[in-house]
């Protein structure tokens, strides 16, 4: 399933550590500039995490690494070259994209969509290859939706069709996938489902980016966890090593506590609780401080915040902690 | 987006991995490695609409007042025919049922297009302005120069073309998305209207009665001369959008999605948009605005082969059927071309409107 497309792979192949960076980016939309002079490098076969508070830039920053916004300056680098200036099949078959919000057309088969992520490496005269129909069936075996195939994609639930978009992803067969909020909108079985299946895919060589909302999902499954604030990188590296409470509080302004996740031995965030007898806040009482936590870890706002490509969320929503007006 | 109940088994469990459904994608397939995807009821609905095209052709050709049966038509076609029926099928009606079917194709494979980029069944062109954009250039032709049929049909690509530009530019803000031009289009299509009517009131008598006629849409009196022009535009156009309708129909789904599987979004949408409008504007050109067909074709197309999203080439071959049907129901309902084409189809697309309205408003799209 990780094979590679040689045609299709761009020279510096497997040299670096590193296929995916950002150089320096600034990154705006319109004449709104959400991050400056910001630098990332995607760790090969990472399960990359990126977290932070409404509106901190992270989701704008996963649209630069996948094209999808072009920088105001600085490039986005995939092996070594400018993604901008690689034909858009070229960048496809190396990188995967599961968008926030896609449509599937009225009346189209799970199949069928899967089916659409072959486009990449289809052309004129090789529409539907045997290779392609087996990909595709891999592809939703691998998702479990492979009994579903004939069923259309408009009378699944929620948490089904998540998973045939990320089939579709699949199909493309990129050692590259970026996923953009997989979760949000999934109640809690359908988000553990789709990131345990992130968490799949990873093992099997691919390397993951995505954006999550969850801190101690985050935590859990990442192997690399970005956190950012105002289009600022605060902190990079394993979950482990650096989500600490003065992260929390630096990054989301959340008084917390850090314990172990008696499931994973990984981080797990306990907010401070809203009275001050209820827990160890290491800071004054803190009544509107809860509100602002409880807003930097709602999944409605959230969404609506992804939903608009962040654009309103400058004017909407403040970083959680920072001075009120 | 309402969550149906679930019916499988839980994410966790293998069962559906199991019990995989095979993947009902048919393609014929060389030993060379090349492959043409076939979807079987597709295919069968487009051989079934070419030949009813045809078909209607044929009985069209042997209507009016010089009574021909198909299969004298059919010989006369074929060269055995006498020469009285010679002349009245080679230079009188066979020229207007190739410009119908023409027109009809023209126009249904254009509205599947606009539908497409507009991800709306309402995105055609002449709701979205395009049509009254070719009238009002047609008509400032004809009332305030008094030009000739050619200088009409000028007019009318020229305002078509004109009125596409201006949308297109009008709907961008980032790329052109489907609501933004479907309503851009409905503001320019009552601003144009507008202009048609002021013009009309200003024309004199001819001219006023010259252009209704023509506002209409109509097959009467069309030869040869149209039919080269109009078949040009169509040989060119209609490949170049086959050749992107791949392309096209994975917009369908959402820029980023379409994006993130290696389709040059804005390039895509800008060649639809572009001989879309061109093939409506030289379908305008060659019958005057024919009413209903671009909205009509793909929408019927689609529920026939039950393909996810509108076909262009079904829509194409739709519209020519629709299109030689309708003037057929013309001559024959009301006798000897005294009814324009676009009266029929006006009847026609009407009522399949208020149809999709209503069933639209009861699945809760509208």
């Amino acid at each position: 399933m990780t094979r590679r497309n040689d045609k299709s792979t761009p020279s510096q192949g497997r040299t670096g550590q590193q296929r995916l960076t950002a150089e320096s980016v600034t990154l705006a939309y319109d004449r709104r500039t959400v991050a400056e002079d910001l630098s990332v490098a995607i760790p090969d076969r990472s399960f990359t995490v990126i977290v932070g508070p409404n509106a901190c830039g992270k989701s704008t920053l996963l649209r630069a690494l996948s094209r999808l916004l072009k920088p105001a300056q600085g490039r986005v680098l995939l092996d070594g070259q400018a993604i901008g200036s690689l034909p858009a099949r070229t960048v496809a078959r190396n990188l995967g994209l599961l968008p926030q919000s896609s449509t599937a057309p009225d009346g189209i088969t799970v199949a069928g969509l899967v089916a659409r992520g072959r486009y990449p490496h289809q052309g004129l005269l090789r529409q539907w290859s045997a290779e392609d129909e087996r990909i595709v069936e891999e592809s939703m075996t691998a998702t479990g939706v492979a009994a579903l195939a004939d069923r259309h994609v408009d009378e699944l639930s929620g948490g089904q069709r998540q998973r045939v978009w990320i089939a579709m992803a699949l199909a493309q067969q990129t050692p590259l996938l970026l996923l953009d909020e997989p979760t949000t909108y999934l109640d809690i079985q359908h988000q553990i489902d789709v990131l345990d299946l992130c968490a799949d895919l990873h093992e099997q060589g691919r390397t993951l980016v995505a954006v999550l909302h969850d801190l101690n999902q985050a935590a859990r499954y990442a192997t690399h966890l970005i956190a950012m604030r105002d289009g600022r990188i605060e902190a990079e590296g394993r979950p482990g090593e650096i989500l600490t409470a003065a992260l929390v509080e630096r990054v989301f302004g959340v008084s917390c506590r850090i314990i172990e996740d008696p499931e994973s031995g990984t981080p797990l965030v306990i907010p401070a609780a809203r009275r001050p007898s209820g827990g160890t806040a290491d800071r004054g009482p803190g009544d509107g401080r809860s509100g602002e936590g409880q807003d930097g870890d709602a999944h409605d706002g959230d969404g609506q915040d992804g939903d608009s490509a962040t654009a309103a969320s400058g004017a909407a929503g403040r970083p959680a902690g920072s001075p009120a007006p | 987006m309402t969550d149906t109940p679930r019916t499988t088994p839980l994410p966790a469990d293998p069962a559906p991995a199991a019990r995989p459904v095979p993947v009902r994608i048919t393609a014929v397939r060389t030993r060379g490695g090349l492959s043409l995807r076939l979807d079987a009821r597709a295919a069968l609905v487009c051989a079934a609409l070419l030949l009813a095209a045809l078909g209607v052709s044929v009985v069209l050709i042997g209507t009016g007042d010089f009574r021909i049966a198909p299969l004298d038509v059919l010989r006369t076609l074929t060269g055995h025919g006498t020469p009285a029926e010679e002349f009245v099928v080679r230079d009188l009606r066979l020229p207007r049922v190739a410009v119908g079917l023409l027109v009809g194709a023209a126009l249904g494979m254009a509205g599947a297009a606009f539908q497409s980029v507009s991800r709306n069944p309402l995105g055609s062109p002449d709701v979205i302005g395009f049509g009254q954009g070719s009238a009002a250039g047609a008509l400032v032709v004809i009332v305030l120069f008094k030009g000739t049929a050619y200088q009409v049909a000028a007019g009318s690509v020229a305002g078509g073309l004109l009125t596409g530009l201006a949308v297109y530019l009008l709907a961008w803000k980032r790329g052109v998305h489907g609501y933004r031009l479907v309503l851009v289009g409905i503001g320019a299509s009552a601003v144009l209207s507008a202009v048609n009517s002021y013009l009309l009131v200003k024309a004199d008598y001819v001219d006023a009665a010259r252009a209704v006629v023509w506002l209409t849409g109509s097959l009467d009196g069309r030869d040869w001369d149209q039919v080269w022009p109009l078949l040009g535009a169509c040989a060119v156009l209609m490949p170049l959008l086959l050749w992107q309708g791949p392309a096209l129909r994975l917009t369908e789904m959402g820029d980023d999605t379409a994006r993130g599987l290696g389709v040059p979004v804005e390039r895509v949408r800008l060649t639809a948009v572009l001989a879309a409008v061109l093939l409506t504007a030289s379908a305008t050109a060659a019958a005057g605005p024919v009413a209903f067909i671009a909205l009509t074709a793909p929408q019927l197309a689609r529920r026939l082969s039950r393909s996810p999203g509108v076909g262009l080439l079904p829509s194409a071959l739709m519209g020519a059927a629709l299109l030689v049907t309708a003037d057929w129901a013309a001559q024959r309902a009301f006798g000897s071309g005294q009814v324009p084409v676009g009266v029929a189809t006006g009847v026609l697309g009407g009522g399949y409107l208020l149809w999709l309205l209503v069933t639209e408003r009861r699945a809760g799209r509208i």
